[in-house]
């Protein structure tokens, strides 16, 4: 596609939501006075300084921040090429990046003295995130989790629950993250005088991909200074698993404009592309669900189809609207990697590293065992452990076991 | 442009009645059976009629209509054969207002501007769009009244009086005022406050304004229809139509009188109503 190139990759999105064609508010008229009163209370939010300072103080003594940036020597002798750097996020309090946007949100949800939280979780790394903050704050806590995935992410459903959350498995369609979703949707309009919907990913109505991305952004910002600090220079690639894209764009957005960074976004490949899978740019074309348009998974009626992937945090038939915008525009590029794939990825990690990667960012690493041995020994490559895989270890388990 | 919407309120207003506004699926449980319930529907007193377009995530809907729209979908119901389904309908009806209900992005996938004139072909005279609000105007709902067709709003109880005129901006044929804040089928509206909204709304406009969400008893429809120009029964319909399915989902000898019974039924109530004063 033909699209002008913009002066910056950073500005967007406009002050309708929109980043290119996508994104937007498409919800339903009870959500709309609250989208904008929640973009209200983000501007004045970013613009305080004691609210920068309160989540400061929070990233640092309560999250561990910042996580480190830690030289993965034996992964980069074994692939040959590449110096492969790993953004250590599974290190962070609660196991993932996704206590990044939590905090945030949960800060948010304060200022405007919403008392409900609610939720929407694949792998329940973000329905984590969300309970122990609420545990945290004193704030109740509802989290909407799809039935399978209740089933294959059991380790973190206990936690939620220990954490004094209320973990409902979502019974309607594919039983999995969109479904979760829309019940978190239901329960919104329903409850909206005193629920804030503690979004996981930078995708959904605007302002959420603007105010995920923004929360997520201290990845890459992070990544910058330890680079310039251990190297002296800029990384030459970064690469980041993508479901919605908020671990990835996080790591991404502060990169964007600097033309020397080669970028990759994976995506999950499921079964592969041709089968059951939930690479939404690979697979998929641009419509509108959950509140923007974006690129989507559907058939020629614009049903939206059945997504899968091993990983329940991937397994999404969708993706954030400032990817697809990445995407059309050619800053990202966006490959795909199967389940096969992960689990040899998520294997060669542990053993090489001692380092057990959640499912998802195994993705990443799968596509790193392509492009790092095809790079110079001095070219520089970050991926984002977005996650560590504690969760996924019964899961992996029985597969290995199946198959040996 | 006036429409068959805006003609049958005119004829209501002549009468002193409010309207009986019945809502359906699309092809649930199958298109041939749908056809059918959907020409009953006025028969059995429907004023207007809105028809659900199927769609896999309707965020704004409750288990009842969700279901529906999955029976439809699985029978092969798709945004083309609504329509092919609403022409059938007019081949006897060219009275009766019909409004087609659901999500945008079937529409979007079909293309706004072949959707448009596909659907004023067909005998569409009006669209609700439960997630297009305001906001997203230069989608489908100025394109819409372009090619003449009603566009509805919903107003919500969240809808206050500072943002009532944007959202009453772009809209014609009547207002969909939904009685409660949550989804189709799930808490019963309450009269009074229902009057209070009503009244609330009608400083800002002169569009007809009809209830729906959460009215399921002919007591019900009455009462909503002594505060509004129209009272919408879906989830109920919804209901009975399932309820007379076999135990494989698909149509019986029973089902579009089960729908029709429970409609006259409502229209009755409806018609019982005494008319606010406007």
């Amino acid at each position: 596609m033909n699209v002008a190139k913009p002066n910056s990759y950073r500005s967007g999105p406009d002050d309708r939501g929109h980043f290119g064609i996508f994104g937007g508010r498409f919800v339903a008229e009870t959500l709309m006075p609250l989208i904008l009163d929640l973009e209200k209370a983000y501007t004045e939010a970013k613009a305080d300084p004691a609210f920068q300072a309160e989540m400061n103080g929070y990233l640092t003594h309560y999250v561990g921040r910042p996580s480190p940036l830690y030289f993965a020597e034996r992964l980069t002798e074994h692939l040959g090429g590449a110096k492969i750097y790993l953004k250590r996020e599974e290190l962070n309090h609660t196991g993932s990046h996704k206590v990044n946007n939590v905090l945030g949100q949960i800060m948010l949800a304060r200022r405007m003295g919403k008392k409900r939280i609610i939720a929407e979780t694949g792998a329940g790394q973000h329905g984590v995130a969300t309970a122990t903050l609420c545990a945290r704050f004193g704030l109740e806590c509802v989290v909407y989790m799809g039935a399978v995935d209740v089933e294959r992410q059991q380790p973190n459903v206990i936690r939620m629950e220990m954490l004094g959350a209320t973990v409902v498995p979502v019974q309607s369609g594919t039983r999995t993250l969109k479904d979760a979703m829309n019940e978190a949707l239901r329960d919104w309009v329903t409850n909206v005088h005193n629920t804030f919907y503690c979004i996981g990913t930078v995708a959904g109505p605007h302002p959420y991909p603007t105010l995920v991305r923004d929360f997520q952004s201290i990845i890459g910002n992070e990544t910058k200074a330890q680079m310039q600090e251990v190297e002296g220079r800029l990384p030459d690639s970064l690469v980041a698993c993508i479901g919605g894209g908020s671990n990835a764009m996080g790591l991404f957005h502060p990169f964007l404009d600097d033309p020397s960074v080669e970028i990759f976004g994976v995506e999950a490949a499921g079964h592969g592309l041709t089968q059951l899978h939930a690479a939404s740019i690979a697979g998929g074309r641009p419509g509108v669900l959950h509140g923007n348009r974006t690129y989507l998974l559907m058939d020629a009626d614009g049903q939206i189809q059945d997504a899968h992937s091993i990983s329940a945090g991937l397994d999404y038939p969708g993706i954030g609207p400032e990817h697809s915008w990445l995407h059309e525009i050619g800053r990202v590029n966006y490959l795909s990697a199967t389940d096969d794939e992960a689990l040899a990825a998520f294997q060669l990690l542990s053993r090489l590293e001692g380092i057990i990667p959640a499912l998802e960012p195994a993705h990443a690493i799968a596509k790193v065992m392509e492009l790092a041995p095809k790079r110079p020994r001095d070219h520089l490559m970050v991926v984002n452990l977005s996650g560590r895989g504690d969760k996924d270890v019964p899961q992996v388990g029985d597969i290995l076991r199946g198959k040996k | 442009m006036t429409t068959r919407i805006d003609t049958r309120f005119a004829e209501l207003k002549k009468e002193g009645r409010a309207a009986f506004v019945t809502y359906v699926m699309a092809g649930d449980p199958d298109l041939a059976t749908s056809l059918e319930v959907v020409k009953a529907l006025p028969k059995a007193g429907a004023d207007v009629i809105e028809l659900g377009i199927p769609f896999t995530d309707p965020m704004a809907d409750g288990p009842s209509i969700q279901a529906a729209g999955l029976r439809a979908l699985k029978a092969g119901m798709t945004l083309k054969k609504t329509l092919d389904l609403v022409r059938d309908f007019r081949k006897d009806d060219n009275i009766t207002p019909l409004v087609l209900m659901g999500y945008y992005n079937p529409i979007y996938i079909y293309g706004v501007d072949k959707f448009l004139a596909d659907a004023k072909t067909a005998g569409v005279d009006g669209l609700i769009i439960v997630d297009l609000p305001p906001e997203e105007d230069d989608e489908l709902c100025i394109p819409a009244l372009k090619a003449g067709l009603n566009f509805i709003r919903l107003a919500t109880p969240t809808t206050d009086d500072k943002r009532l005129p944007a959202v009453l901006a772009n809209t014609s044929g009547f207002v969909y005022y939904v009685s409660i804040a949550g989804i189709t089928g799930a808490a019963a509206a309450d009269a009074n406050a229902v009057g209070e909204a009503v009244a609330r709304i009608k400083r800002h406009t002169k569009l007809p304004i009809c209830v729906g969400f959460g009215i399921r008893t002919p007591e019900a429809a009455r009462a909503i229809a002594e505060k509004a120009n129209g009272s919408v029964v879906g989830t109920a319909l919804v209901d009975a139509l399932k309820n007379s399915l076999d135990a494989e989902g698909r149509a019986t000898g029973k089902t579009v009188n089960a729908v029709a019974e429970l409609t006259a039924a409502l229209a009755q109530g409806v018609k019982g109503a005494q008319q606010a004063a406007e």
